[in-house]
C-alpha cells in the first residue's frame, strides 16, 4: 500500500502543446493517502482516465511528477509500479481457468509455485469464487469476470493501489450493488489505497471516503460526499451532483441582501463577491414550496417515488424543487429558499459569506 | 413451441433448388454416369459397374498424385500460416502505414490465377526471368523446367507469394478487434512479450486462423492453374497434383469413365475433409 503524491502534473496527448486547450490534464496536484478509497468523477473526457492511467504508469505525464511512498515513479513502468488495474470491460485470459487467471501475475513475476497456489486460494476466498477455480474464465458471466480482474490485482499482496476504471458499466444493475458492497468490504478489511474512476455519482459517493471532482481537465472539488453536496465550490459540481442538480441563477447583490429580477433573498451573510458574474445556487432539497414567498408558476410535477420533483418558473427562469411525496402543491404557488442551502458563485466559484 | 407449417415457402426457395439443379445436380449425376460406363466414342456407351473405381484406387498413379497433394497442402500451410500471423504481428495497428500495408497485402490477392502462374512463369525462366537469369547467374544452378527440387521450389513460393497475404489479412482482422485494455492489463500483470501472444493474441485469433487453414487447405488441394501454367505437371510427373492428372485423364486421354471416378472419389474427399473442418469449427463454438 502506498500514499499517491501527484505533483503538478500535466498532460497533453498532443507531441507540443501549447495552449491550455492542448492539454487532457491541465494540472493536477493531489495527495491520494495511504488506504484511502477515492473516486474520480467526472463528465466524459474530464481527463479522469488520463489521470488514472498516469498513476499506473500507462501514460508518462507531459509535466509533473509522481510518487509512491515519497518516492519518485514518474519514469518507471507500469510493471515496476506493482499496482493493480481493472478495467470498464472485463480483461479475462479466455483460454485460461480461473485459477490459472489469478496465478498469471505472480507466475509472470517467478513466484514459487507453492506460495502461488496459497495466493490464489486466499484471493478466491475473497473474491468468493472458489467453487468456480477449475472452470474456464470464459463461460463466466460479466460480473464474475471482472472479480476475477480484481482478484489479479488482489492476488499480489503487496500492490501499491488498486485503480478502478469504470468497472461497472457493464455490470448488471442489481448485481453493481452487489459488486460494490463487496469492494467496499474488501477495503475495510485490507485497507488497500483505491482509485476509482466513474461518471456515476451514485456510485462515487457511495464507494468513496473523498470524492474527486474532474471538470474540463482539472480537479473542481476535493471532499466528502456530505460536503460535495452542501457546499459545492464551482456551480458544475452543483449541476453534476444530485438529481436534479443544483438551481444556479444571476443575482445582484446587496449587502446581505441577493436581487433576483425584481426578487430580494435574504442571505445568511454578506457575500465577498469581487468582480465578474454573480450567481446564486440553491439545492432543489432546500427550495421550500407554500403559500409565501415568491411567486412561480408549475410546469410540470415528476413523481420519482419517494418525493416529487416539481419544475417551475420564477422570474422567467427554470427553477426544480423538491417536495415530499404527501405534500400537494398549493393553488398559488409560492416558494422560498432556506438560508442554509443558499451558495454564492462569483464567475463560477463559491464565495464566502461574512456576517 | 407452436410452429406454424406453412408449405408457401417452398415456392420461394423453389427458384435457388431449380438453379442449383441444373448447375450441380445434373452435371454430378452426368459424371456419376460416366463412371459406371465406358465408351469408345460415338454416344456408344457400355456398363462398367464398379471397374473405374478399382482401377483407380489401384493405380499408383493416383496415390502418388494425392500424396504429392497432400505434402504440398501440408507444406504451404506450414509456411503461410506462421508466416502470416508474423506478418500481421508487425503490422501497424494505427497512422498511415495501415492502408498502405492493407494495399500491398491485397495486390497478390488481385491477380488471377493464370497471370500468377504465367509472372512466375517468366520470372524464373533462366535465359529471360530476373529470377532465374540472376540465381545462375551468382552460381545456383536452377532451373524448374528440368528439376523436380526447383519446380517444387518456384511452385511452393509462389503459392506463399499469391495466398500469405490472406492469412495475412484475416488475423489481422483478429487482431485489431482486440480491445487495448487486455495489453494494458497484460502489462500490469507483467506478462512477457510471449505471454501476451499465447494468452491474449493467439486466442483472438483462433477463428479466423480456423477459417485460413480451411481456406488455404481446400485451395491448395484443388490447385490447378499455376502448376499447369508453370510445369504443365512436370518435370515428369513431379508437380502433377490431382486435380491435373484429373484433366489430363479427361481430355488429354478422353478417358470419360477413369476421369469420371477419379472426379468422384476427389469430391468425396473434399467433402468429408470440409466435414471434418466444420466438425471441428462447430465443436469449437460449442465449447465458448
Amino acid at each position: 500500500m502506498a500514499r499517491i503524491d501527484v505533483n503538478h502534473v500535466r498532460h497533453s496527448y498532443l507531441p507540443y502543446p501549447r495552449t491550455d486547450a492542448d492539454f487532457a490534464l491541465r494540472e493536477v496536484h493531489h495527495i491520494f493517502e495511504d488506504g484511502g478509497a477515492y473516486a474520480l468523477l467526472g463528465p466524459s473526457g474530464c481527463g479522469k482516465t488520463t489521470l488514472l492511467n498516469i498513476i499506473s504508469g500507462l501514460l508518462h505525464p507531459s509535466h509533473g511528477q509522481l510518487l509512491f511512498n515519497g518516492r519518485d515513479v514518474t519514469t518507471l513502468s507500469t510493471q515496476e509500479r506493482n499496482i493493480a488495474q481493472v478495467f470498464q470491460f472485463p480483461v479475462i485470459y479466455d483460454t485460461m481457468t480461473v485459477y490459472d487467471n489469478l496465478a498469471f501475475p505472480l507466475r509472470n513475476r517467478g513466484v514459487p509455485e507453492a506460495d502461488v497456489d496459497r495466493k490464489v486460494r486466499e484471493t478466491l476466498e475473497m473474491i468468493d469464487l472458489t467453487s468456480w477455480a477449475k472452470k474456464k474464465a470464459r463461460g463466466l458471466t460479466a460480473d464474475q469476470k471482472q472479480k476475477i480482474s480484481l482478484g489479479r490485482g488482489l492476488v499480489r499482496s503487496d500492490v501499491n493501489a488498486i485503480l478502478f476504471d469504470e468497472p461497472l458499466t457493464v455490470i448488471d444493475p442489481h448485481m453493481k450493488w452487489v459488486l460494490r458492497s463487496q469492494l467496499k468490504q474488501l477495503h475495510r478489511r485490507f485497507g488497500y489505497t483505491m482509485v476509482y474512476v466513474t461518471h456515476d455519482q451514485t456510485e462515487a459517493l457511495t464507494f468513496a471516503d473523498q470524492v474527486v471532482v474532474m471538470y474540463d481537465g482539472g480537479i473542481v472539488q476535493i471532499g466528502t460526499p456530505a460536503e460535495l453536496f452542501e457546499r459545492p465550490r464551482h456551480t458544475f459540481v452543483g449541476y453534476f451532483i444530485g438529481s436534479p442538480g443544483m438551481n444556479v441563477m444571476p443575482v445582484a447583490i446587496e449587502g446581505k441582501t441577493a436581487m433576483l429580477g425584481s426578487q430580494r433573498i435574504e442571505l445568511p451573510g454578506s457575500p465577498k463577491a469581487g468582480s465578474g458574474a454573480v450567481e446564486l445556487g440553491i439545492r432543489p432539497e432546500y427550495v421550500r414550496l407554500g403559500r409565501d414567498g415568491m411567486a412561480v408558476s408549475i410546469s410540470k410535477v415528476e413523481d420519482v417515488g419517494r418525493h416529487k420533483v416539481v419544475r417551475a418558473k420564477l422570474e422567467g427562469r427554470d427553477i426544480a424543487a423538491v417536495i415530499g411525496e404527501d405534500e400537494t402543491v398549493p393553488a398559488e404557488p409560492k416558494v422560498r429558499f432556506d438560508p442554509a442551502g443558499i451558495n454564492i458563485y462569483a464567475d463560477s466559484w463559491r464565495v464566502e459569506m461574512g456576517a | 413451441m407452436d410452429k406454424t407449417w406453412n408449405n408457401k415457402a417452398w415456392f420461394l426457395v423453389l427458384p435457388v433448388l431449380v438453379l442449383v439443379a441444373f448447375t450441380a445436380v445434373i452435371p454430378l449425376m452426368t459424371v456419376v454416369n460416366y463412371s459406371v460406363q465406358d465408351t469408345f466414342g460415338n454416344n456408344v456407351f457400355t456398363w462398367a459397374g464398379t471397374e473405374w473405381f478399382e482401377e483407380l484406387l489401384s493405380s499408383s498413379r493416383f496415390w502418388e498424385a494425392m500424396v504429392r497433394n497432400l505434402i504440398f497442402s501440408f507444406i504451404i500451410l506450414a509456411i503461410e500460416v506462421p508466416l502470416g500471423i508474423f506478418i500481421a504481428l508487425n503490422m501497424p495497428k494505427k497512422g498511415w502505414g495501415v492502408p498502405v500495408c492493407l494495399v500491398l497485402m491485397s495486390l497478390p490477392l488481385l491477380i488471377p490465377w493464370n497471370v500468377v502462374g504465367t509472372i512466375w512463369q517468366v520470372f524464373g525462366r533462366n535465359d529471360i526471368g530476373l529470377l532465374g537469369y540472376y540465381l545462375n547467374a551468382i552460381g545456383i544452378d536452377y532451373n524448374y523446367v528440368q528439376d523436380p527440387f526447383d519446380a517444387w521450389v518456384t511452385i511452393i513460393v509462389m503459392d506463399v507469394w499469391h495466398w500469405t497475404s490472406l492469412v495475412v489479412l484475416l488475423c489481422y482482422a483478429g487482431l485489431v478487434s482486440i480491445p487495448d485494455a487486455f495489453y494494458q492489463a497484460a502489462k500490469i500483470d507483467g506478462a512477457s512479450r510471449w505471454a501476451v501472444f499465447r494468452y491474449i493474441q493467439l486466442p483472438k485469433m483462433q477463428r479466423v486462423l480456423l477459417i485460413a487453414v480451411l481456406l488455404r487447405f481446400m485451395d491448395s488441394f484443388m490447385i490447378y492453374t499455376e502448376p499447369f501454367v508453370v510445369t504443365g505437371g512436370g518435370p515428369g510427373n513431379s508437380t502433377t497434383f490431382l486435380s491435373i492428372d484429373l484433366v489430363k485423364t479427361a481430355l488429354g486421354q478422353f478417358d470419360l469413365g477413369p476421369a469420371a471416378a477419379m472426379s468422384l472419389v476427389y469430391f468425396l474427399i473434399i467433402l468429408l475433409l470440409s466435414w471434418v473442418f466444420y466438425t471441428v469449427m462447430t465443436n469449437y463454438d460449442a465449447e465458448r
